[in-house]
């Protein structure tokens, strides 16, 4: 543990003030280790014994976490997540974004040009947050296929995924403009000083501060999507969430439910953990005194 | 200079022994022996990115050091069991970015650390906050908010702000170096009035005839190094080293 250091022109070695100090160090981190594991323990411990000490516990394993229901359940309901769910929010995440940071630029331009174009936008912003997103769903999906257009698929699925990017892009244009205007106007002035145009002040200065401040939020929507994916599912496409009701109404067992929710989780863990990390590095490179 | 004379054994405020700073491999500050005594002005000297921010930084203890001991009012402040906070308590700093919280008013950035850390009350605090506002002439900003204020004014409310504290102890970073040239001879002033009030300080400073004129000790660093320290008159006129000179020939033209 003692790092024998040598930095060319002085061989320093650390004094026994230091060691007798790293031992201090290394000692407090021991105890607050000590103390978070014993925290950690005790909590999940109480937890776990007040849960399968209650009464209808019994009851509540046999319907909700029956191992056999689960393992005969598992095949289609992954099957369905796939061909379904997951598709629907990696679609459905790229069209928000895009069309999410068009709606946020046009809402904050100021150029006279775009004025209708920024009506249109704060109309879209304020009508489709109001909507609740189930309504939305049915509405595109048993409303479009009714209007009997012509050349205009009745696909579910498609459906389902316009009424997604819909409901979320309005939701997400309001987070990524949140970003954009709390970057400080002196950068606006020193890309202007540059001679940058406004639209490239907004490309290269503004946006990338404004977007890396809100990632936290935007993962908060995305992961808020991808449980929403299950909404299609209640308008009749076969997703995970139908699987596992087909599943459930047919067994009388609920775990199927308690799966699904199992792939949610694990779909949504890694990309928070990754968007953690990605942060955390960008910060530390940017900013003395970040730790 | 008289004030030291008169206080010939008094115990040190602040030592700094061998103190050792590394970021990475990158070793920033190397055997650093510091000696301050109370009403002391030491002011640090060097070219930029010698270690004179790390240096006081480390002084606050808002950097882990690598090795090395520094003692503030005769306790060990390099402990890592040591309350940093307790120790800040006394110790006031002002940096070289005026850091000034930019959703407060002026008034509250200067009484949020007496009211919320040393429990003074609402209305004295604010009295004080004022007292001082007016002595450095932003009487009437007390109520703007930072960022609509220019440089020199963010950085003489950041100045108020540390001194609303009343520390005992003052590491200031280049603080004129944002200052209009009109206000430099102004705090100047209340500088050295603020040192005639015991308040000890430490700041690094590219201002040598600042130095010159309010420093007790100056010490000169390079490449993390004190390579020498003394009386202004002898480190800015007469310097050992032939770095120290070729440093004061590039910052003092003149000479
Ligand atoms: N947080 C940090 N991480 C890595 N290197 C740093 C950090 N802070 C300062 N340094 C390095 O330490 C050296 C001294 O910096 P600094 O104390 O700011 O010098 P000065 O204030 O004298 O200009 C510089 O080389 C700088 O790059
Ligand atoms: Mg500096």
């Amino acid at each position: 543990m003692i790092p024998e250091q040598t930095d060319g022109e002085d061989a320093w070695r650390p004094s026994s003030r230091e060691l007798e100090r790293r031992d201090v160090r290394r000692s407090l981190r021991r105890r607050s280790l000590a103390v978070a594991t014993v925290a950690t323990v005790v909590f999940f411990v109480a937890v776990w014994v007040v849960t399968v000490s209650s009464p209808g516990w019994p009851t509540v394993e046999a319907t909700f976490f029956s191992g056999h229901d689960a393992r005969a359940a598992m095949p289609s309901i992954w099957h369905a997540f796939w061909r379904y769910n997951v598709l629907l929010f990696l679609l459905g995440e790229a069209l928000i974004l895009v069309l999410a940071m068009v709606v946020a630029l046009v809402r904050q331009s100021r150029t006279p040009l775009l004025l209708p174009l920024r009506i249109v936008a704060i109309v879209y912003t304020d009508l489709f947050r109001g909507i609740p997103t189930i309504l939305l769903v049915f509405m595109l999906a048993f409303g479009m296929p009714a209007l009997n257009l012509q050349g205009i698929t009745n696909s579910l699925f498609f459906w389902g995924l316009v009424a997604l990017v819909l409901s979320y892009g309005a939701y997400v244009a309001e987070v990524i403009r949140s970003g954009i205007e709390s970057v400080h106007p002196s950068q606006i002035a020193s890309a202007d000083a540059l001679g940058l145009t406004r639209f490239q002040a907004m490309r290269y200065v503004v946006v990338p501060q404004g977007v890396r401040r809100v990632i936290p939020p935007l993962l908060n929507d995305f992961v808020s999507l991808q449980k929403d994916t299950a909404l299609v599912g209640a308008a009749g496409l076969f997703d995970a969430m139908f699987a596992a009701r087909d599943y459930a109404n047919f067994y009388f067992n609920f775990t199927p439910y308690t799966v699904v929710a199992g792939y949610f989780i694990v779909l949504t863990i890694p990309l928070a953990r990754l968007t953690d990390h990605l942060q955390h590095r960008a910060m530390e490179r940017e900013r003395q005194g970040a730790r | 200079m008289s004030r030291d004379a008169a206080l010939p054994d008094a115990s040190a405020l602040l030592e700094v022994r061998d103190l050792r700073k590394s970021y990475g491999d990158n070793v920033v500050l190397r055997d650093i022996d510091l000696t301050v005594q109370p009403h002391d002005v030491i002011c640090l000297i060097g070219s930029s990115g010698s270690g004179k921010s790390t240096l006081l930084r480390c002084l606050n203890l808002l950097e882990e050091i690598d090795d090395g001991v520094i003692s503030f009012a005769g306790r060990e402040i390099s402990d890592p069991r040591i309350d940093r906070r307790e120790v800040r308590r006394h110790i006031g700093m002002v940096f070289q970015s005026y850091n000034l919280f930019p959703h407060l008013t002026v008034l509250d950035n200067c009484t949020l650390a007496p009211r919320r850390v040393h429990g003074v009350p609402k209305a004295e605090a604010e009295e004080r906050a004022r007292d001082l506002l007016a002595r450095f002439g932003l009487a009437d900003q007390a109520e703007k908010h930072p960022d609509r204020m220019s440089g020199g004014q963010q950085q003489r409310a950041a100045l108020v702000r540390a001194l609303c504290t009343r520390p005992t102890l003052l590491l200031l970073d280049e603080i004129t170096a944002a200052l209009d040239p009109e206000l430099v001879g102004e705090v100047l002033t209340i500088v050295r009035e603020l040192a005639e009030q015991g308040t000890t300080m430490i700041l690094a400073t590219h201002e040598m005839a600042f130095a010159r004129d309010i420093a007790t000790t100056v010490c000169f660093l390079d490449e993390g190094r004190i390579l020498e320290h003394g009386p202004p008159a002898e480190i800015l006129s007469s310097p050992r080293e032939e770095r120290t000179r070729r440093f004061l020939a590039r910052v003092l033209p003149q000479t």
